[in-house]
């Protein structure tokens, strides 16, 4: 998995999922339809025009495939929502120097990566951005690599169960499923049973 | 475990769960409760379709409908039809594989986390899930207890089990007693100002402490609840005979030897002497005041006594930058006292604060009080069996008198899904948990309170600390 892109910026700390997609798009009982709904309060007027000066408005942004963002993205509520929105606008990677740990879980079951940046790798990569908007980042999976012209080669921390899932395609409800013996096994031999709905 | 090593309780809850652990591989571990809402779980139900398999546990899991519900008459149908599709999509799902479910007209219907404990299936030393980030509130029964997105709902439901790594341990120590007008929800709001809203990641709390000891089971929820705001995806503590008591005779509650049975094992579940956590702070109980947030999220809080700070003070660019747009959202000047800023609403519910203690704190400061004439004041308690008491108690005429709204159960104007919001400007104090931007409606500007300030603020219509009444 190799992602090369130009890279939106949203320079915020602690974007919440409550600004990734408002609450009042999930009344839906679908996944889908949601990626013209991203940053909806921060990216459209009242009257649901555009704001042309918002990032994800840009025609840059639209074809970018990776989001650089503050600090400790993805805090507060834990719908699922979000990645499914961020994946639908055509992010495939989200970077920042901390991901909240309920983003990060819902982000690597929809193939997001939430790259952890160390700080000041991070702080270099939006100055290089904001003298070469254009530039183009890559990400290699495989190595752990993020890299870009003229910046430092990032090594990048991902949970190794779930690169193995990303990259070979592991289905991780299908994995629990066939450890069916164990957990039959385990429920048998609970000695204070707490089964309260029995 | 194989070895004496001291333990806290959140290790020994967690090393209670683990059904598998391969080499390399997340654990997997054993569910005890899964909750179910109408909003996070349409899509795991969804999957399971597409998949052909069925709920692993039916009779450990447990569904009914909150955030997206109306809070008015019962009689009334829900207009909203992207609602109304959202909580008859549940019911059918609950209805088709065999679900217990508390549907919008059920006498027991309320917040998915104040009715799992009110009906006694929260308990000690459980792993507790729901696919709601404030799933936290039931660790004050010494339950980890954690929120979980839609495919680790399907995952659940699935297998009953979930792949997880073990979480950092965190001591919060709160020593002391609380001054009058001081309450749980400072604590927490305290904490989250403290070590920020990303100050917990990667961890779990366990709150311990004279202070946390004196608190009520009802109030310990309200700490826990918010864990997720300083970052922890759980926070706990340990079980004592004010959990016992609590938990004893509610409907799912263990019953006679089960009981004994039951009670015995729980006494095993607090941190061992000697046990270490990897990171600890301190709170001073004596020291706290009442608190309450400036900002847009909910680390952004202070004393009510305080004054809103200034971004030039904050050396970090970032940060910076966090609070100048903060305070241009909430259109609040560097310096200026937060209290007596003038309000528009006041929310008095959400799973922090909508049980019978809160209902009662603030009743105490509205009885005889009229609510100011510029505010809408909400109160929505937390359950249908809340309300029933609440009115068997007279709260009900209290909050009307005043010129308060009592209304049906329900998640609110916590999250806003269901027409219960604010105006764009409008500015709130409210007993919720997020002061994130349009948390309660697009445009609303958050203030985050205790019951006793939201009430205080309510009578005045401005920022009050309760004190000063």
């Amino acid at each position: 998995m190799q992602i090369q892109s130009t890279v939106a910026v949203l320079p915020n700390d602690n974007i919440d999922t409550d600004q990734i997609i408002p609450a009042r798009f999930l009344k839906t009982i679908s996944k889908e339809g949601l990626g013209d709904q991203l940053f909806c309060d921060w990216r459209y007027n009242a009257d649901g025009s555009p704001k042309a000066d918002f990032v994800l408005n840009t025609p840059a942004a639209k074809a970018s495939k990776v989001l650089l963002a503050g600090d400790n993205f993805g805090c507060g509520s834990s719908r699922e929502h979000a990645p499914w929105a961020l994946t639908q606008y055509g992010f495939q990677a989200v970077l920042s120097t901390s991901f909240a740990d309920i983003f990060k879980q819902n982000s690597l079951k929809n193939r997001l990566l939430p790259i952890v940046m160390p700080k000041d790798a991070h702080a270099a990569l939006f100055v290089a951005l904001e003298k070469d908007p254009a530039l183009q980042v890559t990400i290699d999976l495989p190595a752990q690599t993020l890299s870009w012209p003229g910046g430092p080669a990032v090594e990048f921390p991902i949970d190794a169960f779930a690169k193995d899932c990303l990259l070979e395609g592991v289905d991780e409800i299908g994995y629990v499923l066939k450890q069916d013996s164990a957990i039959t096994a385990f429920e048998a031999q609970r000695s204070i049973s707490l089964n309260t709905l029995a | 475990m194989p070895s004496n090593k001291p333990r806290t309780i959140i290790e020994k809850v967690w090393d209670n769960h683990i059904v598998a652990q391969r080499e390399g591989a997340p654990a997997v571990l054993f569910i005890d409760l899964h909750l179910v809402h109408e909003v996070t779980s349409p899509q795991a139900f969804s999957g399971l379709r597409e998949r052909g398999v069925k709920v692993r546990r039916p009779d450990l899991t447990f569904a009914t409908v909150d955030h997206s519900t109306p809070t008015t008459p019962r009689n009334l149908p829900i207009v909203d039809q992207i609602a109304a599709t959202q909580v008859a999509q549940l019911e059918k799902n609950a209805t088709e594989f065999g679900i217990p479910y508390f549907g919008f007209q059920n006498l027991n219907q309320g917040i998915v986390h104040v009715i799992g404990p009110e009906q006694g299936l929260t308990q000690p030393g459980m792993t507790v899930v729901c696919g709601d980030s404030h799933t936290a509130t039931h660790g004050a029964f010494g339950a980890l207890a954690f929120g979980i997105g839609t495919s680790e709902v399907e995952m659940v439901l699935a297998t009953q089990c979930l792949l997880q790594r073990p979480s950092k341990t965190f001591e919060v120590k709160v020593e002391g007693t609380l001054k009058p007008g001081v309450s749980a929800k400072d604590i927490i709001l305290a904490l989250c100002a403290k070590i920020g809203i990303g100050g917990g990641t990667g961890c779990v709390f366990e709150f311990t402490g004279s202070a946390i000891r004196a608190l009520s089971m009802e109030e310990r929820m309200t700490v826990c609840n918010m864990s997720i705001e300083a970052g922890a995806r759980a926070g706990l503590i340990a079980p004592d005979e004010k959990t016992y008591e609590y938990i004893k005779g509610r409907k799912f509650a263990p019953k006679g030897e089960e009981w004994d049975k039951a009670v015995a094992f729980w006494k095993t579940l607090p941190t061992d002497e000697g046990a270490t956590y990897d990171y600890t702070v301190s709170i001073d109980a004596d020291a706290l005041e009442p608190m309450i947030t400036f900002g847009t999220n909910p680390g952004m809080g202070m004393a009510i006594s305080g004054a809103v700070p200034d971004p030039a003070s904050q050396s970090d660019p970032l940060e910076r930058e966090s609070l100048r747009k903060a305070l241009q959202y909430m259109n609040l000047q560097a310096g200026q006292p937060i209290a007596g800023q003038k309000i528009d609403v006041v929310f008095i519910g959400s799973c922090t604060n909508s049980r019978m203690t809160d209902l009662r704190a603030a009743a105490s400061v509205l009885k005889g009080r009229k609510v100011s004439p510029s505010v809408r004041v909400m109160v929505v308690p937390g359950s249908q069996e809340i309300k029933r008491q609440a009115e068997a108690e007279g709260l009900d005429q209290v909050f009307r008198d005043a010129g308060a709204e009592w209304r049906e159960a329900g998640c609110s104007m916590c999250i806003a899904m269901n027409g219960d919001q604010l105006s764009p400007g409008q500015y709130s104090v409210s007993t919720s948990n997020r002061n994130f931007e349009g948390r309660q409606g697009k445009g609303g500007r958050t203030f985050l309170a205790s019951p006793l300030t939201a009430a205080a603020s309510a009578v005045t219509g401005v920022v009050t600390d309760v004190r000063s009444l």
